[in-house]
């Protein structure tokens, strides 16, 4: 009586088995042709010409992104260093303070901030710098991506703090050190890892962000290295050129595409092997 | 002459290339409480689990070797045939907390798909609950979830969950040794009475346990089953050393 | 106190050892002073986090009174947005949103929970799993302007042939549909990777219970393993939802920026994310600007509560 449908059962649970193996690989397949579209798009696009020119008028051939790259670089790097400082003490706040109101504002504000989407942050950029200021500059731009960047850094310096031995601390202000050097020399020297990996990590989310910079920096056409003016950025050039009707500037945007997708990846590849390095150092 | 009920032969167990199961020969007679005993490490909870085929579940697990209920070869059926038959109680008292405590008694009913009419499900959960001696404890709150009993108790919800299977022999792992000694008490009573329908196989740590309650102890020592006798024999008159030395406290 | 420990000068050790105490002492006291100078600072680092989220939220909320105040709630409820003509109604986003987020939601979540379950039960290390954990970090780390363009350099394309096979009016291939589609595949990760933490939460004791009542692997996972997580997945989802309803440049490039309100769901349409990115710069008038404001601010609200709550439910079960 019991035991009759058991041939099923175990059919069941092989076919559950079936079933869940073919949906999780699916998610690979828009994976794949994403990977592969871009990579034979942009390709045959890259050469040295295209990373030291700046597009050219919309008829003549040839051009570059070389503006895209250097404001890309340029923007993050300022944002890196705006968000960087702040995030890290801010975590380090948080971390030696586990309890306490403002902790729990604090820890909730980075919740909130993880969360808000990052046009309403361009937003907010926009009527903080761009309109008191008269004008779109890729300092503004910066400001919005540090703002994106701090949640991830905050979280996790803490979390790393949060799981280095408590033994460690109390042996340090037993040998007298006062706290700040507790802080710079003996706790962040341990946990650099893990920080680097949630600076990396944050690097990594803004530099394919394209949102915040549409009306902060808004791009510009020339190469320029002057902060308080509009700059162009890759992910703003592709997003300009991929929806124009040219076919010249759609080239551009595919060679664009190519390069950031390699950048990102990159980054994303990094920040695992450092992560993967403090994991085994614990 | 009792008759056997499981039987091994040339029994091995390993997880991956550690060897911890060796060359087990052993015949558990029915309707009988058989300890299995020996200090930490020595084989005795793998080669529980290997009676209901449990042990296969963590990867790199091997065994070969002749396992037979009731002359039939447990592993040469499907593991669910067999865990109907052998059902296992852990040491760790785990009642399913999303499910209330009738639920729990017949979860192995509703897990394996079987439907039965409402009139058998009660049946069965005061059957099983009274069989434990739980019945008049919870009889009033079966709609309640598991977790507010006691540790006692809910082992012997675990227990009584097993026993509504219906099988053939009940495995015990280390079943009281989260217990506090009332609850451990009570358990223990149990294991005689669940003796009449059922053949008992308990793996402890607790020696004295082992002599309370079991009518054969098997002495199981790196691996090896060192000595399989009734159990005022292993206690009184130990034919081997190891035994000897273990019973006295020399190592454990 | 410094005359106090002025010894004589004597020729001795003990001169020494009184002035570099009394320089030790000197440097105690400024290096007090600094550990507190130091204490503050990380305070103001905490406080400025906070003082920026409240900042966020009154820009938005100052920013969008003049449209609050002129247009009240005909705002919500009004389907024409024309501000050439000053009139502002925002249904034709709202519903392009939750068109959106909800149906990408509901193509992704059989996939997001067969990822969480295959790398959370059935293969947790190995080399399967290592490749679709990859996959899917993969698949978080791809750049949503690079989604975009690809949706609307392939996707689109394929979507159109289909409208035209469905004989849709006017197959554009750019919608609510390809919008969807696109956001589905970026929002995988989310619920996935929570998913498959919950999974492995499940405490092994409680899995052998049933296998030892006789349950195949699959009535395992339904009757043990997923009840169990059935918060934790929601949570996910959930997370997923707000990612969805944030998301601005892939769904821009393919949900063909039509402000009138979606007939069906192969219409183009806008997400109220989607019509700031694309009319910010061209507001030139006050209630216009403030209107694309109170989207924003409606967007923040909505996407910073749906966050809470599903953090909120996720350490109340990693509490527990």
């Amino acid at each position: 009586m019991r035991t009759d449908n058991i041939q099923y059962r175990i059919g069941k649970s092989k076919g559950f088995k079936i079933l869940t193996f073919v949906l999780a690989f699916a998610c690979m397949i828009p994976l794949a042709a994403i990977l592969f579209f871009i990579i034979k798009a942009g390709i045959t696009r890259i050469n040295f010409h295209f990373l030291v020119n700046i597009p050219r008028p919309v008829g003549e051939k040839g051009g570059g992104i070389a503006n895209a790259l250097l404001g890309s670089v340029i923007i993050i790097a300022l944002a890196s260093f705006i968000a960087i400082p702040i995030g890290i003490l801010a975590g380090v706040y948080l971390s030696e303070n586990k309890k306490g109101r403002l902790a729990y504002w604090c820890r909730l504000s980075v919740d909130i901030l993880q969360g808000i989407p990052s046009i309403v942050i361009g937003i907010i950029a926009y009527f903080w710098l761009v309109k008191p200021l008269g004008g779109f500059s890729a300092f503004s731009g910066s400001v919005a991506l540090a703002i994106m960047m701090l949640p991830v850094i905050v979280r996790s310096t803490e979390e790393t703090l949060k799981m280095l031995p408590p033994s460690l601390k109390e042996a340090a202000f037993a040998l007298g050190m006062p706290f700040h050097r507790v802080i710079f020399k003996v706790i962040i020297p341990v946990g650099i890892s893990g920080i680097l990996s949630g600076v990396m990590l944050s690097i990594a989310r803004i530099t394919g962000e394209t949102a915040p910079l549409l009306f902060t920096a808004f791009g510009n056409p020339y190469l320029s290295a002057d902060v308080t003016a509009p700059m162009q950025s890759l992910p703003l050039l592709i997003f300009n050129y991929a929806t124009s009707p040219y076919n010249d500037w759609h080239d551009l945007a595919w060679g664009a595409s190519l390069i950031l997708l390699i950048w990102v990846l990159f980054l994303n590849v990094f920040t695992k092997l450092i992560s993967a390095r403090w994991k085994v150092q614990l | 002459m009792e008759s056997t009920i499981i039987k091994s032969r040339k029994f091995n167990a390993s997880f991956g290339a550690n060897h911890v199961v060796k060359n087990v020969n052993i015949d558990i007679p029915r309707n009988n409480v058989i300890a299995v005993m020996g200090p930490s490490g020595c084989g005795k909870t793998t080669y529980l689990r290997c009676i209901n085929r449990m042990h296969e579940l963590i990867p790199d697990a091997t065994c070969n070797g002749t396992m037979s209920i009731n002359d039939e070869d447990i592993y040469k059926m499907h593991p669910i045939f067999v865990r109907l038959k052998i059902g296992m109680v852990f040491q760790r008292p785990n009642p399913f907390p999303n499910l209330s405590i009738y639920d729990n008694v017949i979860a192995g009913y509703k897990l394996n798909g079987i439907k039965l009419a409402k009139a058998e499900k009660d049946r069965i959960v005061e059957h099983s609950l009274t069989k434990v001696a739980l019945w008049n404890e919870v009889k009033d709150s079966l709609l309640k979830k598991g977790t507010f009993l006691s540790g006692g108790q809910q082992q012997r919800l675990c227990i009584a969950r097993a026993v509504a299977m219906e099988p053939e022999v009940l495995l015990f792992d280390e079943p009281t040794s989260a217990l506090d000694p009332i609850s451990t008490a009570t358990v223990e009573e149990l294991f005689h009475e669940l003796k009449a329908n059922y053949t008992l196989i308990i793996v402890t740590h607790n020696m004295q346990q082992a002599a309370r309650v079991s009518d054969r102890t098997a002495f199981f020592y790196m691996g090896e089953l060192v000595e399989y006798d009734l159990t005022k024999n292993v206690f009184t008159n130990p034919k081997d050393n190891r035994t000897q030395n273990y019973i006295t406290g020399r190592f454990s | 106190m410094e005359t106090s420990l002025q010894a004589p000068v004597i020729p001795s050790p003990a001169v020494k050892d009184t002035v570099s105490i009394r320089k030790r002492i000197r440097r105690s006291f400024r290096q007090i002073r600094m550990e507190s100078v130091f204490k503050q600072t990380l305070a103001i680092a905490g406080l400025l986090l906070v003082i920026l989220v409240l900042g966020i939220l009154l820009t938005l909320i100052t920013q969008s009174i003049p449209s609050i105040r002129l247009l009240g709630l005909k705002f919500i409820w009004g389907s024409t947005w024309n501000p050439v003509k000053d009139v502002y109604g925002a249904f034709p986003f709202l519903l392009g949103t939750l068109l959106t987020s909800f149906l990408a939601l509901v193509i992704c979540i059989p996939f997001s929970v067969a990822i969480a379950i295959f790398l959370g039960e059935y293969y947790p290390t190995g080399w399967f799993a290592d490749v679709l954990k990859n996959a899917v970090e993969l698949i978080a780390a791809v750049p949503s302007v690079i989604y975009g363009f690809w949706g609307l350099a392939v996707l689109v394309p394929m979507v159109r042939a289909l409208e035209a096979r469905f004989g849709v009016d006017q197959p554009l291939g750019v919608g609510i549909f390809s919008a969807s589609l696109i956001l589905s595949v970026m929002i995988i990760p989310y619920a996935a990777s929570l998913g498959r933490q919950m999974i492995r939460m499940v405490p092994e004791h409680l899995k052998e219970a049933a296998y030892g009542l006789g349950a195949t692997r699959w009535e395992v996972i339904r009757h043990v393993v997923l009840p169990g997580t059935k918060s934790g997945l929601f949570a996910g989802i959930l997370l997923s939802l707000g990612r969805a309803l944030g998301e601005t440049m892939a769904v821009t490039m393919v949900i063909g920026n039509s402000s009138i309100l979606p007939k069906n769901l192969f219409a183009p349409g806008n997400t109220m994310a989607s019509v700031i990115a694309n009319e910010f710069t061209e507001a030139d008038k006050t209630v216009y600007l403030s209107a694309l404001i109170e989207l924003g601010l409606a967007l923040f609200l909505v996407t910073v509560i749906i966050n809470i709550i599903g953090k909120k439910i996720i350490d109340r079960f990693t509490n527990e």
